[in-house]
């Protein structure tokens, strides 16, 4: 087992309210985790910590050797201006940003990566159209694709599933279950439970701070959801400095 | 024609320097503009156009009609309070775009104070709208440098700009470039505004940057379209404006910006791109 995530002591949050508290625990490289918890529990920060969006208020995350380029990012797709005027093909193609750069251009054979990128998810003649006329499915289809040209060894996926229908969810769950096969490590945060329960071997609930982390039908036992949601509902905006000590 | 048309340019210089000035303006102030409406920043070009104005304000308190002072103090001025509205905006619970109006509207104020209490109503005027039938070589110069910084640093930027405007999320998470990005194009932004104030005045250079932008926004689905088409309606309306102005008696600067003006006003009605009436012109569904 060799570890690819390490939170030590982590706490995330945005000036001073933290949202994730002192989180411990290890992925593991090559892991398939789900990350569930109730809306407000830190989920998607916990993500932007990963990435390196989000600083630490403390604690640290050790990314053990990856660099920045070996990960990559899924924002929720809320987060994406989607009246901006470009389209599926130069979308795709900034996941080769780390190829291009600033300056450089698109030779055949990175035109051709984005090709099949967008052939693989069932895309191909949409490459011209805006972003702004598509529907959330095949978006998130899009960032699919521009998912697959950065080759990252670490895939964390923001919500993948929210809000597209059954029939796109599974194509897209196909890709991930593959990259998952070639070793990739994935976090996802989840919201449909049967699909945790079904398909991720391994889970982490969180409501600002863990409260499960383990085999997926363990981690979701009726009792620790219960206390995920009490959790998260006693958030106090007022609340005084945190006791546990500092490292 | 050829009187109407082509005679003020060939016989008067101070028309072919103002038509020079706005050209240069017009080609830097195009893909600025775009960018500013693509990322909503529409009120912060207004906000940055104001706040140069005590600034150069106080280099003509100081230096008198002085290029270089009111260049510097508007420079100064333009991005001390890029820096404020910023801060202000981070830092406390207020909305932005009522920070800024509350930066603009003391920008204006006080500029407007420090002008009339050293200089005339001629001089006032002057800075809220320009003299662009009075440019010396010194500011032609000064215009057409600046165009050329704005083109260069654009083009080194271009790339994190856009991505931070679609997907900043995205961006931060393979990229440091972002936030040096934005506020490379808020410098630029200050820049571009400062070679303005001196054609058109603090209160109309916002103009040239926005108005031929949302024009572009009328007639191109994509963004090297839409700075093609804001460009040409920028250079348009400077030759247009001005022929206005140097026939009827107009004055340069909002004949300008009013020429721009009608090209949105045709461009909302009639624009290919969800122009009112284009798009409600009854035609056949397409195929699925």
């Amino acid at each position: 087992m060799i570890p690819q995530l390490v939170f030590h002591d982590l706490t995330l949050g945005y000036e001073r309210h933290p949202a994730i508290h002192h989180l411990d625990g290890t992925v593991e490289r090559g892991a398939l985790l789900a990350v569930v918890g109730p809306n407000g529990a830190g989920k998607s920060t916990l993500f932007k910590g990963i990435v390196g969006i989000v600083p630490p208020l403390a604690g640290r995350i050790d990314r053990c050797g990856l660099d920045r380029r070996d990960v990559a990012y899924l924002p929720q797709i809320a987060e994406i201006d989607r009246s901006f005027p470009i389209d599926v093909y130069d979308l795709v193609a900034m996941g080769l940003w780390r190829q291009t750069g600033l300056f450089g251009g698109l030779g055949r054979p990175a035109r051709e990566r984005v090709h099949h990128a967008i052939a693989a998810v069932g895309l191909t003649g949409f490459e011209q159209r805006p972003i702004g006329k598509l529907s959330g499915g095949q978006l998130q289809r899009v960032l699919f694709a521009r998912l697959m040209l950065q080759d990252a060894r670490l895939i964390v996926l923001d919500e993948p599933f929210n809000g597209i229908d059954t029939r796109t969810a599974a194509d897209l769950f196909g890709l991930v279950r593959r990259w998952h096969g070639e070793g990739r490590t994935i976090l996802a945060a989840l919201h449909d439970l049967d699909m945790v329960r079904t398909s991720f071997p391994e889970a982490l609930l969180i409501a600002r701070e863990a409260v499960a982390w383990g085999p997926a039908a363990e981690v979701l036992a009726a009792a620790n959801l219960e206390k995920a949601r009490r959790m998260c509902e006693a958030f106090d905006e007022d609340a005084a400095e945190c006791r546990v000590a500092a490292e | 024609m050829y009187d109407l048309l082509i005679a003020p340019f060939v016989e008067f210089e101070f028309m072919r320097r103002a038509l020079a000035g706005t050209l240069a303006l017009a080609i830097g102030a195009g893909p600025i503009g775009v960018v500013l409406m693509l990322r909503r920043m529409s009120l912060v070009g207004d906000t940055m156009a104001h706040a140069i104005l005590p600034g150069a304000a106080l280099g003509f308190m100081v230096a008198g009609l002085d290029l270089f002072a009111m260049t510097l103090g508007g420079l100064a001025a333009g991005l001390a309070v890029a820096l404020l509205a910023g801060l202000v905006a981070r830092l406390t619970e207020l909305k932005e775009d009522a920070s800024l109006a509350a930066f603009f509207l003391a920008s204006l104020a006080l500029g407007v104070t420090i002008v009339s209490m050293r200089g005339s109503n001629v001089d006032l005027l002057n800075f809220l709208f320009g003299s662009v039938l009075a440019l010396d070589d010194a500011t032609l110069i000064l215009i057409a440098a600046i165009t050329t910084v704005a083109l260069a640093v654009l083009a080194v930027i271009w790339r994190p700009l856009l991505m931070d405007s679609v997907d900043p999320g995205f961006l931060r998470s393979v990229s440091r470039a972002g936030a040096p990005a934005h506020i490379a194009f808020l410098a630029l932004l200050v820049l571009i505004l400062v070679g303005g104030f001196h054609a058109l005045g603090t209160l109309l250079s916002v103009g040239i940057l926005i108005v031929p932008a949302t024009v572009g926004r009328f007639w191109a689905r994509d963004v090297n379209g839409m700075i093609a088409v804001a460009i040409v309606t920028g250079m348009l309306s400077g030759v247009v404006g001005l022929l206005v102005s140097f026939h009827t008696g107009a004055p340069s600067g909002p004949a300008i910006i009013l020429v721009a003006a009608a090209a949105y006003g045709l461009s909302v009605l009639f624009g290919p791109v969800g122009g009112l009436i284009t798009g409600r012109i009854p035609r056949r569904h397409l195929e699925a």
